[in-house]
């Protein structure tokens, strides 16, 4: 009985995660309702004016970027720790790894603004600018949609890779062995037989580390300019979600603007959520042994 | 079919490539640890760890009292969440399997990923609005949300690996069964949970987004709960965003101090269990 109360404060910590989310954000997003909100793209303190659209914009450009570059770097990482590097270099390379999960996101926030954002500023972002993309283009400052980027690529890196670690350790030693046997090559095994039968589960880990990456604050508030503006140069400042809660909410100025900003909590949280629920069970399914084999 | 050499080709550049990934992964942190640890070695003396900030421009000043509120907040944390957190892992292990139990677990998961800024809005209103000021209250509650779900998680694997004989052996001798959880099965796992609970601590001290607007900062000593509170995190935070080349110094600093905190907690951690499975 005691156990189950103790048990049962796990869901209990959730309601109340709810609950207080929609007390505060709740009544401003069903005043301005969810549709005006989202696609509202002027935020203007001074004019009690809220729109949520620079910051989902700026959110789901960082966090895209982040997946972009940390993606393939995980993956290849993964691959390269479980099937091509010998054992020894493994649990060497572990713990950096597991270091690099460990470092608090105000560090990295910190590095990011006197290492990265220098750098970016000359010579990354000239360099790049020569290319004439319009995803590259306007003054190099550095603070941006793509510092943000960088950095979330290389806080999640760690949460992608070990999870799919995980998930290439499922798969069947038999599997890898046929190919193998066939004549296949070492990369021709991993192509044909352990990456297609890995793929839910590094699907998954992917979307664990994008779940992550939406919600980071720290850092990527103090490399993306925070500015509310909705631009396609990835050279330009922006906002995120969680970067303008932690810029406003201590000081904001009055109930509207903090049931406004609580409102965009309350999307953040939904999206998470949702995120995390389906991350979670594609993990989970393939943890629990795979029913099919795949082609 | 293509030829054997260029079979070959491809496999030795795609070996290449995921050693490159290697690569690429480790350069962020060898220059991350290396720039912490040599700009912030450059500022820290022992007036670091004894004083308060000091104003713009003057020399000096540390950061003791964003150390102390850093451990206060943390501590906070640590007396609402372990007992939750604990408790709410015994269970899942003792008489989770059904479906409450997966319930529980899977929340558990799912809450684990919630950012952190969300929880700080969360305290915010349950202590914040309440008290109508800013407390290490407030932090302390909000890390101690945040640390529930992973402690739950982790302290479930450890009391797993008690041995169902040592269980058994309890309830033959007649001991309730919520008895037997606390005092046999938790007992045997402590170590273990102690580990945890490490792993948790050096989490939550690196938290910087829920205590902005909960414990906020202060630049003068507090120990009262009801008071905002300076927190190294916060500090660094502040630090690095301001226009003044000394505070950007200290703000170095401070990440190396912090990152002492935090990886002397996670060593004591490693440690600890692996003396216990020796």
């Amino acid at each position: 009985m005691v156990l189950t109360v103790l048990g049962a404060a796990v869901l209990v910590v959730a309601a109340v995660i709810v609950a207080e989310l929609l007390r505060v954000g709740g009544p401003s997003l069903a005043q301005t309702g969810l549709w005006s909100f989202v696609k509202n793209s002027v935020w203007d303190v001074t004019r009690d004016v809220y729109g949520a659209l620079p910051f989902i914009y700026g959110t789901l450009v960082t966090s895209g970027v982040a997946l972009l570059l940390a993606l393939p770097v995980s993956v290849g990482l993964a691959l390269f720790l479980t099937e091509m590097a010998p054992p020894r270099v493994r649990s060497i390379v572990s713990f950096p790894i597991s270091l690099l999960a460990g470092i608090p996101s105000v560090v990295y926030g910190l590095w990011g603004l006197f290492v990265l954002v220098p750098l970016l500023r000359r010579p990354v972002e000239p360099l790049l600018a020569r290319t004439h993309l319009p995803i590259f283009t306007g003054a190099p400052i550095g603070l941006g949609y793509l510092a943000a980027g960088i950095v979330l690529a290389i806080m999640i890196l760690p949460t992608i890779t070990s999870i799919a670690i995980e998930v290439l350790r499922t798969v069947p030693g038999s599997l890898r062995e046929a190919a193998l046997a066939l004549g296949a090559t070492r990369w021709e095994a991993i192509r044909t037989a352990v990456l297609p039968y890995a793929r839910t589960g590094i699907i998954g880990a992917t979307m664990l580390g994008l779940g992550r990456a939406l919600g980071e604050t720290m850092a990527v508030t103090m490399v993306i300019g925070n500015s509310p503006t909705i631009r396609a140069s990835l050279f330009a400042p922006g906002y995120t979600l969680p970067a303008v809660i932690a810029n406003e909410f201590a000081e904001a100025s009055g109930a509207q603007q903090t049931g406004a900003l609580a409102a965009l909590g309350l999307l953040l949280f939904a999206v998470t959520v949702l995120l995390n629920i389906a991350a979670r069970l594609l993990v989970r399914a393939v943890r629990r042994g795979p029913a099919r084999v795949a082609a | 079919m293509k030829s054997l050499g260029l079979r070959r080709g491809v496999n030795w550049a795609m070996t290449a490539l995921c050693a490159l990934a290697l690569l690429v992964a480790l350069v962020p942190l060898a220059s991350l640890l290396w720039l912490v640890i040599s700009r912030g070695l450059a500022g820290l003396s022992w007036d670091f760890f004894t004083s308060t900030p000091a104003p713009v421009g003057e020399s000096g000043g540390g950061v003791a009292n964003a150390i102390a509120g850093t451990l206060y907040i943390v501590g906070i944390a640590c007396l609402i969440g372990v007992p939750l957190g604990v408790g709410a892992g015994v269970y899942l292990a003792e008489r989770g399997d059904g479906p409450l139990g997966g319930a529980i677990r899977f929340t558990a998961e799912v809450l684990s990923g919630v950012p952190s800024i969300i929880i700080g809005i969360v305290a915010y209103a349950l202590v914040v609005l309440p008290m109508r000021r800013f407390s290490a209250l407030a932090g302390g509650v909000a890390l101690a949300v945040l640390m529930v779900p992973t402690l739950a998680r982790s302290t479930e694997e450890l009391v797993r690996l008690v041995p169902r004989s040592l269980r058994e052996a309890s309830l033959a001798l007649g001991v309730s069964e919520w008895r037997t959880s606390l005092s046999v099965v938790l007992r045997t796992a402590l170590g273990g949970i102690l580990t945890a609970i490490l792993l948790a601590v050096a989490r939550a001290a690196g938290e910087t987004a829920p205590l902005l607007f909960t414990a906020l900062n202060n630049q003068y000593w507090n120990l009262r709960a009801d008071q905002p509170t300076a927190s190294l995190t916060v500090q660094i935070y502040n630090y690095a965003v301001s226009p003044y080349q000394d505070w950007h110094d200290k703000a170095w600093s401070a990440a190396l101090v912090l990152l002492l905190l935090v990886g002397t907690l996670s060593l004591a951690a490693r440690l600890l269990a692996r003396n216990r499975f020796r």
